[in-house]
């Protein structure tokens, strides 16, 4: 390393501690020279990081979400100079929920930087998440120098291969000239065919040293094949099957939203006569509030929405998996239907029902192929029955006996009346949310799903919020989950990203709490959630506005008053605490094992995994 | 000691595919990248699946690699392997080849340690299954058989007998025949 190179090179980050710089470190010769991160730079050549931010840039990238440390600083001393504007989190999990939220909101990647090591490490719940919503996302890992892997150099971890099982793809940055490759086939590979999270992993010595980029021509995937539209004949086929139905049912999920295939699916249920459910993350995809519409099917469904799925002679999957959430018992679930699956995914295809015909091709392409080659179906006596349903078995809760969430939910719900961006954290109110409130439009219900992530709620609201500023963003989340993520509070604040969090505190985990009562004859274990601390005091301590609400006269005051505050606020509405979320199918049981109020006899422990 | 009579059922070298058991042979082009190898045995890993033998060798084309992978678990499981392994980025092809007849082969190395008056009716199983004799010393012997799977598994039964003091196998690979791709 010699003196004259370094007047070029950004300054070296101090070491961090002792083993950073212990003699054990390989002689510069032994690390190949330049590979250290100081090699030459000519003059006016650029770092490996400002060709990476250089490429985010032109990836169109306005946000990055994340938290430095010694392998991404020279990352962060490039986003100086950027136009894309850093938002310092209090945790990289949360990085990555708000990445996902600004994702889910717009369709759009987003973008998480975060150091090695630990920093790196953080971001798995978050891939996770993402991974089994399909989200796309762009996590960069700041890495070690190239020279030290392996070695168990300070903050080294192998986060590639931590990570491989929950990202759809990632890249170890061997060479500086790659950015724009390995930049460029990450967004395309993030937000295509099924979406997904994509990781880069950056070794210092590619940030911090001296780049050519390699410019990039075409994208050169052999392996990666985005399906489009659907093969005609399946179309056809699809077709002839729907016009033997008379008590067809659209079983609409996360792929709908996603193709934004909404619109033709609702035209698709208009033209057929059909009813429509949808799964958790499909909430949106067709308006909730539609008369075919049944609103969500599974665990904790509607009633209504499960005895028609129950009762139907065909089922059209639509960007939905058959999630054991969904079909309950198997070998039970629609055993006379016909099934049908439409996805732009080949590997959800037999891998829990067998369906009788499966489409390959975007959702939204397939639908409005399929609109033209279709006509009315004699589904009155079907939509009768479904009508009969809905009115015997409505939704419903106490209002009297303490404050409810569902009743919070339920007036949020008519006060917002769908105009606003929901994200959700889980458990019994992410339940209660989804039940009450009705989402008319894809990309305005936003929670966790196939990971179920505690903590998810309130940081993706905050990335929400960012990505469609004009729009009434809540984050509905418990006082549990809440508690896992709330440090954000900070970043909400500072960047004055005026977010509604609705604490529902039921000072328990409450649906754990529900399981336990329910199917462990009331044995409490590790629930109670004693020491929650006053969470209006918890935001003003941030500077936030903090609300209470503790009586149902309350709720509207509050929530209009939370609606107009120019801020972040926090309301806090304090519920009873042992309610429980009904309908409810236990795990692994069959649909018709609803229990559709609350049971007066003891439950037999579910089969089904959580 | 005579030599045993090798089974009728053992197919000469180059025959097809005779599957042992639920043994599944899938092959994949993948891109020459650093990791991918990993993508892959996690594919096998996360759904409990058996990897058997793996081979990875260069492809035809440059940058990419052909693996050869034999493998047992359910046969539901293996369609859904195949749809997984196909899905990663990496993957260029990923066919299973268990029921066609591709013509497959695979190399043993079998070191017997053998008494000089066991030569005889070991050479006699050796030229049976044209296995040469590689290695010639005073104390030990060692084979090298070339052919379909399931053949070197008799061959090896066969010698079993002797003493097998260290055993060797490639693993099998596999080509299509005709102008199809593998
Ligand atoms: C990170 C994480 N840990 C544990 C769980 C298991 N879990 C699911 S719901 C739940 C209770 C959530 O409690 P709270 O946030 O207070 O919401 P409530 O159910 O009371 O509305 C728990 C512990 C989870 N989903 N995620
Ligand atoms: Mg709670």
């Amino acid at each position: 390393m010699s003196d004259t190179t370094t007047q070029d090179a950004p300054p070296a980050s101090r070491p961090q501690s002792g083993p950073a710089t212990t003699p054990t470190t390989p002689p510069a010769a032994a690390r190949g020279g330049q590979k250290d991160g100081r090699g030459a730079k000519r003059p006016g050549q650029r770092l490996g990081a400002q060709v990476l931010v250089e490429c985010l840039e032109q990836a169109g990238v306005e946000y990055i979400f994340g938290l430095s440390g010694g392998a991404a600083i020279p990352i962060f001393d490039a986003l100086v100079d950027s136009k894309i504007k850093l938002l310092l989190v209090r945790h990289e999990q949360g990085a990555t929920h708000m990445a996902d939220g600004y994702a889910r909101a717009t369709g759009k990647p987003g973008v998480v930087l975060v150091t090695s090591g630990p920093g790196a490490t953080n971001t798995v719940t978050g891939l996770l998440t993402a991974h089994m919503d399909s989200a796309p996302l762009i996590v960069i890992t700041g890495q070690t120098l190239q020279a030290n892997l392996g070695s168990d150099a300070f903050q080294e971890a192998d986060v590639t291969g931590i990570t491989y099982p929950v990202v759809k793809h990632s890249y170890l940055l061997k060479d500086g000239a790659d950015i724009p490759r390995v930049v460029r086939e990450a967004f395309y590979i993030a937000q295509t065919g099924r979406p997904g999270p994509v990781l880069i992993d950056v070794p210092k010595d590619v940030s911090q040293g001296p780049c050519t980029p390699r410019e990039v021509g075409a994208l050169d995937l052999p392996g990666y094949r985005v399906p489009g539209r659907g093969a005609s004949e399946d179309i056809k086929a699809l077709a002839e099957k729907l016009a033997r139905s008379r008590r067809p049912v659209l079983y609409v999920g996360h792929g709908a939203v996603i193709s934004n295939a909404g619109p033709a699916v609702m035209a698709l249920a208009e033209k057929l006569r059909a009813p429509i459910v949808n799964t958790l993350l499909g909430k949106g995809a067709a308006d909730e509030t539609h008369e075919l519409h049944l609103g969500m099917l599974g665990m904790h469904g509607t009633a209504y929405a499960n005895k028609a799925v129950t009762d139907c002679d065909l089922i059209l999957a639509i960007g939905a998996r058959w999630d054991d959430r969904i079909t309950g018992k198997l070998d039970a679930f629609c055993t006379d239907a016909v099934k049908i699956h439409i996805d732009v995914d080949p590997a959800e295809f037999n891998k829990v029902v067998r369906p009788d015909l499966t489409v390959l091709g975007d959702a939204k392409r397939v639908i409005e192929e399929l609109l033209p080659l279709v006509s009315r179906l004699d589904t009155e006596a079907w939509l009768a029955q479904c009508a009969t349903w809905r009115r015997r078995y409505p939704l419903k809760y106490a209002r009297r006996g303490g404050l409810r969430a569902q009743h919070v939910l339920d007036r949020l719900d008519a006060l917002t009346a769908g105009q606003t961006i929901i994200t959700a954290d889980v458990g019994q109110h992410q339940m209660w949310a989804a039940q009450f409130c009705r989402t008319r439009e894809g990309r305005r219900w936003i929670t966790s799903g196939g990971a179920g992530t505690m903590g998810f709620g309130f940081p993706a609201a905050i990335g929400a919020k960012l990505a469609r500023p004009d729009e009434e963003v809540w984050a509905v989340v418990g006082d549990g989950g809440f508690q896992m993520t709330f440090a954000e509070l900070a970043t909400a604040a500072v960047h004055e990203v005026a977010v509604r969090c609705l604490v529902i505190n039921n000072n328990y985990l409450g649906m754990v709490r529900q399981w336990q009562e329910m199917f462990f004859e009331n044995r409490l274990s590790g629930v109670d959630l004693k020491g929650n601390p006053d969470f209006v005091k918890l935001a003003e301590a941030y500077g936030v506005k903090g609300l209470r609400i503790r009586r149902a006269g309350d709720i509207d005051r509050k929530l209009e008053e939370a609606r107009a505050h120019l801020g972040p606020v926090v309301i806090v509405a304090e519920v009873v605490k042992e309610d429980n979320v009904f309908p409810m199918i236990p795990a692994g049981a069959p649909l018709s094992h609803m229990i559709i109020e609350a049971p007066t006899s003891k439950l037999d422990k579910p089969d089904g995994s959580t | 000691m005579a030599a045993p009579e090798p089974a009728a059922t053992v197919a000469a070298p180059g025959d097809a595919a005779t599957n042992r058991g639920d043994l599944h042979t899938i092959s994949l082009l993948v891109s020459d990248r650093p990791g991918v190898l990993v993508r892959v045995a996690l594919v096998f890993a996360r759904r409990g699946y058996n990897i058997e033998s793996l081979v990875v060798s260069p492809g035809a084309r440059g940058g990419f690699s052909r693996m050869t992978i034999t493998c047992s678990g359910d046969p539901a499981t293996l369609s859904q392997i195949i749809k997984a392994l196909g899905k990663l980025v990496d993957v260029v092809q990923a066919t299973d080849h268990t029921e066609d007849r591709a013509h497959e082969t695979e190399i043993a190395l079998v070191k017997i340690a053998s008494t000089l008056d066991q030569r005889t009716a070991i050479l006699q199983i050796a030229e049976h299954y044209s296995a040469k004799v590689v290695d010639y010393g005073s104390e030990s012997l060692i084979l090298r058989a070339v052919g379909a799977s399931d053949k070197l598994d008799t061959f090896i039964e066969l010698l079993r007998p002797f003493g097998i003091v260290e055993l060797v196998r490639s693993g099998k690979i596999l080509m299509a025949r005709g102008l199809l791709e593998t």
